[in-house]
This record gives structure tokens, sequence and C-alpha cells, in this order.
């Protein structure tokens, strides 16, 4: 039998204002098992505490019972005190009778009846709770960063400063991402390869670094401190080791034909390329789906003229298998693609262009040298419409629910800098509202329209329709209250940035989860915004929600602190709470295992001794360094042989029978 | 009589050949009409293997126990067995290396309390031809179309396909499907609550707990059931009151809800007659309309909805949406 005590605290008149706490204390005294039961204004204070404290040693407490907040509140900390007062941890319990009672209800009669209720529910189960130890777990000290944008740079050169091994994984040829992309950054206007590309030749030369660059995560094993992670080489059909990025091939390839993706299509790369001047690793690489060579086996121009006899077309895709104790998401976001708005005629006419093409139009790397010049037709365009909000903010199934972030603020750059470098070009812009919530921000976009005379319309663009060598664009304007037309040159739409595709299967292989946008979801989206709920997945960048490049690098800081945090350990203590198989009842049916999110259950023949007789069953057995306690396998488990320690199914049932009583 | 002649000529043959060690079938019980499992570890045992129209009972169960001694084990599978077999191999209940598979065929089992309810007494024998019994009664001889005393279970039918075996003998593997299972689900999802309560509070109310369907139901496998475990809370919980006593049926339904293969074999063993399938049909209902078709034991490696997760299912919301009509 338990020797229980009772400790109901007033929170102030947080509860005290709808509960009466003595009548609770009182009414509790007689619960089976209570030996001491009391109540105090904050127990949660040193005072709370040594009454606690002091009444385990008083009335020799074997159980706990605290009647307060949210176990997430305070549970940490009463454990910490009973521990202190010499008891197992796991023999407190808390009733929340907060914000599951004082909260919800007016009536001081009704309020204080439940919180009996639920007093009675938490005896019961400590009733039967038993002493929990928390098992130790080694942690590898070695981190991975899967994507090799500006995220995932600065969380790789942080993690790596503090004197841990770091693997980027990047699908790409080079490292850079969308960052890579951009001419200029706001609201500085500094030039984006001018800080990226020195951060990316850091990563590059690290001694702890290590880049796999055109590569891709296979799989995932393992749990925090001792993920087991398989990457996938994918062929370059270039020895990394022997080509010096000399780039006599990709002038000689007679392939000559292959949309750039660097420059999105706008111009065309050669078969084998390197993606961009600063491309690290700077290596060629042969694209599979244009090489004459890999698909006719006739060809062999870049083979003979690379001095250096790098090119190996017999190059197969390599895994390699390695450990890490701590797994970093970085892998960022795509503008989604325009077809599906019909109104703005992307498809149509080549003059309408997503902001990020704008971008590579207005870069000295860019398909025009960095001379705004139509697409179409090569000229100068002298009106230009920017229309903001494409698919951001819009809840047709086409469009995205949320708010980009940083398309007010690119936007204002595109105008000022069109301004700036044509003034003879009129620009305008279109938008529902503009959000320039940062530093410099609201500045910024003062500027653009005050200093360089953008036309800021508040109202959206209904339709964009090619005429003649023009583009008719009818929209309203809100303040006016009335339509207006322009015959535009050029029309740049702001697209909605979504996650990468990339995202969903690998949140699914690390059983990370995600939001319905495909956003990876933090851990707490206050107190936790760089920890996914998987321990030891970490979460960088624009795949955990849109924002810019400040508030990336930040977020990757962060990220890469609570890395080092992690892997500064050298042993990990686990969670308690965890699943286990009683092996006499399993059937060895593997409905456990389908359920587990997390992988933590495997199967094995077994020999057991029944009556006499040497027996071999198949039964499940329970990693608890992986087990989160989430409690699927417990009750998919038919004969109920899987149950979770401090939640077993009793001691849920023996809450149920107190409740119902 | 052929058929049976035939089937039992190929298990000898395959004893004889080591093939297998033992086979499990069916022998003659103490009436004609009461045929019951067996295992036969010899030819000279074999000489009581019979397979007639009278031979209802699913012999995949028994492989639980069998396989696991050694050598191997031959077992009779009819069609709609077979379902049950495979879900037994996808909950790695069955060793498949030490199982061989006999499919054989069936044309719907008989009832012999149909054939009573037609007023017929002292009855010695049933000649079927597939058409029309003739029944033999110390009283001479009556006939009656076959259809008439067909098994309740055989009146809905997956048809002649066996989804697992390692040859076939006598079967037809063409024979259609046939009847609508859930017919009669569909006429309790139309009651009130109140009209569906009493219907099963009266229905449940016969059972006698002789654990009947659950020790012949396939999916009922486990090592210790959690109504003989003292330490699972519900051992007692059965016993309390009527109603408690009731939820045995409502928890063994959950229990091998998405792996009961609807053999049918719960209500064809339940003394008092309670139509027991008709909630495992509920479920298999529901989840085919939840979550898309699914036949537990169509493979042996299948996954039962309810222990899958995808981005389409359905919103805990729709036990709402979808609770008692009133």
């Amino acid at each position: 039998m338990q020797r229980i005590g009772v400790f109901v605290c007033w929170c102030g008149s947080n509860i005290a204002g709808t509960v009466d706490v003595h009548a609770v204390a009182e009414a509790l005294k007689n619960e089976p098992g209570v030996v001491f039961s009391t109540d105090y204004q904050y127990m949660c204070s040193e005072a709370g505490q040594k009454i606690i404290k002091d009444a385990v040693a008083e009335h020799r407490l074997t159980g706990v019972v605290v009647c307060s907040c949210s176990p997430r509140m305070h549970e940490a900390t009463f454990r910490k005190t009973a521990q202190a007062a010499g008891l197992n941890p796991y023999m407190v319990e808390i009733a929340n009778i907060r914000e599951q009672c004082s909260w919800i209800h007016k009536d001081m009669p009704e309020g204080t009846e439940k919180a009996i209720i639920l007093g009675k529910a938490a005896i019961a189960k400590v009733n039967l709770n038993v002493p929990l130890q928390a098992g130790e777990s080694p942690v590898t000290k070695r981190a991975l960063v899967i994507g090799g944008g500006i995220a995932g740079i600065q969380t790789a050169l942080d993690i790596a400063d503090a004197g841990f091994e770091v693997d980027i994984v990047e699908k790409e040829p080079t490292i850079g991402g969308k960052m890579a992309q951009l001419d200029k950054t706001f609201p500085t206007l500094d030039c984006a390869a001018c800080i990226l590309t020195p951060k990316m030749v850091d990563a590059a030369q690290h001694e702890k670094i290590t880049i796999y660059s055109y590569s891709e995560v296979e799989e995932v094993k393992g749990f925090v401190g001792n993920f087991d992670v398989k990457i996938k080489k994918k062929a370059r059909y270039v020895k990394p080791e022997l080509c010096t990025g000399c780039g006599l091939c990709t002038e000689k390839c007679p392939q000559k034909k292959v949309p750039n993706q660097f420059n999105l299509g706008m111009d065309n790369r050669r078969a084998i390329y390197i993606p961009f001047a600063q491309a690290v690793p700077k290596i060629a690489t042969i694209d599979a789906d244009y090489c004459t060579m890999l698909k006719t086996g006739k060809c062999g121009v870049c083979s003979k003229v690379c001095t250096a006899k790098a090119i190996d077309y017999t190059q197969k895709d390599e895994y390699v298998q390695e450990k890490y104790g701590a797994i970093v998401v970085a892998t960022g976001f795509n503008p989604i693609k325009p077809d599906k708005f019909g109104e703005y005629s992307y498809n149509k006419s080549k003059d309408v262009v997503t902001s990020l093409e704008y971008e590579r139009l207005m870069n000295a790397a860019g398909p025009t040298a960095g001379t705004l010049l139509r697409p179409s037709d090569g000229k100068h365009p002298h009106t230009i419409v920017f229309v903001q909000c494409v698919g951001s903010r819009d809840t047709r199934s086409c469009g995205k629910e949320y708010c980009s972030k940083i398309c007010c603020m690119y936007t204002a750059k595109h105008a000022m800098l069109t301004r700036e470098k044509y003034p003879d070009t009129e620009v305008y812009v279109f938008y529902i509202d503009v959000r320039t919530p940062g530093k410099g921000f609201d500045e910024f976009y003062r500027r653009a329209v005050e200093k360089y005379g953008v036309h800021y319309i508040k109202g959206m663009v209904g339709k964009v329709t090619p005429q003649g060598d023009q583009l008719l664009v009818q929209a309203s304007d809100l303040i006016a209250g009335e339509q207006m037309t322009i015959n535009a040159d050029m029309v740049v739409l702001a697209t909605a940035i979504e996650p990468d595709k990339s995202a969903r299967p690998l949140a699914t292989m690390l059983t990370a989860s995600m939001d319905t946008n495909d956003f990876f979801t933090e851990a707490h989206p206050k107190l936790r915004p760089v920890e996914s709920p998987t321990a030891g997945v970490f979460l960088s960048g624009v795949c955990q929600g849109p924002k810019d490049i400040p508030e990336t690098v930040a977020q990757a800081g962060a990220a890469a602190g609570k890395v080092i945090g992690l892997l500064c350990k050298d042993k990990l203590l686990g969670n308690p709470c965890v699943a286990s198989s009683d092996e006499m009842l399993c059937n060895g049916c593997s409905s456990c295992e389908k359920v587990c999110p997390y992988g933590a259950i495997t199967y094995s023949d077994k020999e057991f001794r029944i009556a006499g007789k040497t027996v071999v069953r198949r039964v499940a057995s329970v990693n608890p360094a992986v087990c989160q306690g989430c409690g699927a396998c417990t009750v998919a488990c038919p004969s109920g042989a899987m149950d979770l320690k401090g939640f077993s199914n009793r001691q849920i049932m023996s809450e149920v029978d107190a409740i119902c009583k | 009589m052929q058929r049976a002649e035939m089937i039992k000529a190929k298990i000898l043959e395959l004893m004889q050949n080591k093939t297998v060690d033992r086979a499990i079938g069916w022998k003659r019980g103490e009436f004609f009409y009461d045929n019951s499992p067996a295992v036969f570890e010899t030819p000279e045992e074999l000489e009581d293997f019979v397979y007639d129209s009278f031979c209802g009972a699913n012999l995949s169960k028994y492989l639980v126990k069998e396989a696991k001694k050694d050598g191997k084990v031959l077992v009779c599978i009819k069609p709609c067995d077979s379902y049950s077999l495979n879900q037994l191999l996808t909950e790695h209940r069955v060793d498949r290396s030490k199982i061989y598979v006999l499919g054989i065929g069936c044309d719907g089992m008989l009832d012999i309390e149909l054939i009573r309810a037609k007023g017929i007494k002292g009855i010695t024998a049933v000649k079927d031809d597939g058409e029309t019994l003739t029944v033999d009664t110390v009283y001479g001889e009556r006939t009656l179309p076959r259809s008439e005393a067909i098994l309740g279970r055989c009146t809905v039918c997956k048809g002649g396909k066996h989804v697992i075996f390692d040859e076939l003998v006598c079967a037809d593997e063409e024979k259609e499907a046939r009847g609508d299972r859930f017919e009669k689900v569909s006429e309790l999802e139309a009651m009130t609550d109140d009209e569906r309560f009493a219907f099963w509070r009266s229905e449940l109310s016969k059972c006698i707990r002789c654990n009947a369907c659950r020790n012949a139901c396939p999916a009922c496998t486990c090592e210790k059931c959690v109504f003989d475990n003292d330490a699972s809370g519900y051992a007692s919980k059965a016993n309390s009151d009527t109603f408690e006593e009731n939820m045995f049926h409502i928890i063994r339904a959950f229990h091998v809800a998405g792996r009961c293969t609807d053999c049918g074999e719960c209500s064809r063993v339940c003394p008092e007659k309670i139509p027991l399938h008709l909630l495992n049909r509920k479920f298999i209902k529901d989840i085919n309309e939840l979550y898309g078709e699914y036949q537990a034991g169509e493979t042996d490696n299948g996954r039962s909805p309810v222990t899958n997760f995808t981005k389409t299912d359905a919103e805990p919301s729709v036990i709402y949406e979808r609770g008692g009509k009133n």
C-alpha cells in the first residue's frame, strides 16, 4: 500500500478563485492510500516545495499527488522536489486543476467538484505507480546537416567551429542553395554572392566539415545520439578527386541545348556543367538526361578534352553509411509554379516572369549578363508591373493559405533597383498589404515609394492579357475605388514559396512531423522553435516556415547551438516512460511493429522453458532508447502484451474508474 | 464421394513420398452430420478421412499448434479458409515452411438444422447430388432443393479461388462469389439506436459463455486471451453484470477488427445461434467505407487499415458524423 501525500495549490487566485482548495484537500484526505493532505498558496515556490519535502520525511510518503497547473508546466519541478526528498521522481502525479478546471469553470461548487474528481484520478494512478529508472545511451559526436543552402552552411559552420565533425548532404552538384541565385539582398542591398560565397568556401575548407554534394539521404535508422544514416552519392560521371574545375569540358560539350536550371531555364548550358562560377565543390557534373555519350555511347568529347582524366562514364551511384548524434534539416524551399494561376498568363507570355526569374535577369551572371531585357524580344522594358501575393494568402486549392513573408521586401528591392538603374521605367506594385516588420524594413519600403517613386497600388491584378508586344494588366485600385488598366512591358509575379519536395519523404524517414503545408513542425512554436518533436532532429531555415536570410541565419545558429549542446554530452538519459512487451503474452503478430512511428520495436525468435519444454516463440522487444512513449503499440496489441511504463493500461483504467465512480 | 476419395488418395501419396508427415482433415463424428477436425498421422488413420457437405470447420487455426511440432503438416483448405490461413501467416502465427496447403473445392456446406426445420425427422443419411438433397429417414426417403439447406455462412461466398495453396485437388478456382454480405448489417444500421440496442441485447443475452466462438475463430490465437488474464483487468469485467457479459462479444469484435476475414466460424459454432458474424461484418463494412476496400487475408503480408496511417485516412470526427440514426 502506498503512503500518498496530496498537495493542493492555490496558484494565487488562478485556482483558488474558482476552486475551494481547502475543500479539495479535505475531500482527498479520505481516498485510499492518502495519509496527508494540505493546500498552499504557491506549491511551486521554495516554501511550497519545502512543504512537500517535509511531508515526505514526516509521513514517510511513498507517493505524491500535486493538484496544480498542467504537468507541462511544473511536473519536472515537482519530480525534482520528490527526488530531493529521497523519492523516485516517477512517484509524482499531477492533477491538472488549473487549465482543465479552474480556468474553464466560473462556478465555485462545480469547479471544486471537478477538482476533487481529478485529484481522485491522480491518487488512483499513484496507487499503481512503481519507481522507474531512466536508461542511458552514448552520443556519437558527429552531426548531419541535410541541405546545403545558407541555413545548412551556417549551421554546419557553427557546429564545426565548436569542434564537432559535420557532414553536409546537398542534392544539387553545389552548395549555396537559393541564396546563390539571388542578386542583391534586402534591406542593405549587398550582393548575395559577395556575402554567401565566402561562407561556401569556409565550409569547403573547414577541416571538420565534409560536403556530400549531389547526394541524398537514403535511409535513417536509430535515435537521438545514435542515428545510422545511408547517403546516396549520385553518379556525376566525373571523378571528384581528379577534376580541377577548369571548365574546358563545359565549353567543348557539343550538347548545347540543355535548359540551365541555375537561370531557371532562361538560357542553356551544356550536358556537362558547373552550375555557376563560384560553385563549391567546383567539379563538373554530367547531366545523364542529356549526355549523348551516356544515352547512345557515341561522343566522348569531354573525356577527350579533359587533361585531368577525370571523366568516368561508368561511374555508379555510391552509398555511404555514417553514424550521427544529431540531424539538422535545412531542406529549404522553392517558389511555386504559377501555371495554375491562368489569370496571370504566365504560360502564355515570356514577359510574365516570377520574381526569382527577375532576380536572374538583374544578375550579372544571369542570362542577360545583368542588363534588364525582356525575355521575349530582348528589348528594354519601360513599364513593369509587380504582382504580390501570387499564391500566398490564397485559400483556393492552387494557392497557399500562409504569407510567404519575404515577397513584400524583395518586391520593394526589385522595384527600387529597377528605378535606380533605369529611371525611365515606370514601376507599379500591386499589393494586398505591405508587410515590413523587420529591422530597417519599413524604412526600406518607404524609400522605394518616396525616393524612387515606385507606384504602390493597394489592390489585386485581375487579369493579364498579352496584347501585341505588350501585356494588358487589368487591376483594381482599392483606395481610389476604381478599375484600372496598364499597358505593361513586363509583369513580375511574387510567387508563394513552398517547402522543397524532398522534405516530405525525408520527414517520413526521420519520423519528424510536418504541418499540412509540409513545413516541419517545431517541438514548441515559442519555446522550442528549432527542435523537431523527434529527439535529435533539429530544424534550420525555411523548411520550418517562411523566413528571410537574417532570420534563417539566426535560426541556423540557434539550431547549431542545440546540436552543440547535445553533442557535448557523453551520455543521454532516456525517458523511462517507454513501452515494454510481456514476452509471455506476446503472440509475435507484428501489429505493434507496424504502428510504431519510431521503428522502436523489433522481433526475434526466443527460446522459452514452458512446463519443462523448450519452446521457440517470436516475440517483440522495445528499444527503450528509441521509444518515445507514444503508446500506439499498447492499443494495437490484441493480447495486451504491450504496456507503457508510467502509463500502464491498469493505471489508466484505474484513473477512469476513479472519475466514473 | 468421388471427391473425398481423390483428396484422400492425394494425401496418402504425399504421406508415402514423405512430402508431409501428417495431415489435418475431417473425420466422422458420432453422427454423419457432425464431421470433426482430425489429425491423421498414418496411412491407416487416414482410412477415417471424410469430406462431404458437412465439413464446415475451418482447419487453418489448428496449424497454430500443429505446425509447431516436428515435421511437415498437410492441411485441407477450402477457398474461404485460405483467407484465414493467409491472415495467420501475416501475423506470423504459422511457419509457412512447416505446412503443405492442399486447396480443395467446396460447393457450400449444409446445415442439418435447416433440414430438420422442414419437419424431417429421424434422419439417417443425406445424399447430395449438387442440386437436390435426398434425405434417408427411418420413415422413408424425402427430397428437398439443396439451396434450402445451405449453411448460413455459405449463403455468402467469396468464390472458388484459393488465395494460398501448394497444390489443388478438385478445386473450381473460377467459381463466382455470391451473396451480399452487408445486407443484414445495412438493416441494423437503418434501425434506431434503441431498436439496435434491443436487438443486440436480445441476441447476446442468449450467450452461455461457452467460448466456442473464441476457440473456433482463426483470428483469436493469443497466447493468453485477455479474458483469461487476471492482470488485464477485463477477466472479471465480463461477469459482473449482464451488460458487461455482453461486452465479451463487443471486445472480441474489436480485437479481431481489421484481421477478421469473415469466415463465419463464430456464428457456425455458436450453440445459441447468435449471429456474431454481424458484429465483424459491421467493422468490415466501416473499414471498407472509411479506408477503402480491404479484405483481410487476401495476401500473406497484408496491412490492415487500422494499423496503418495514410494522409487520406478518415478523421476522428467521422465517429460523430456517422453516429447513430435517431
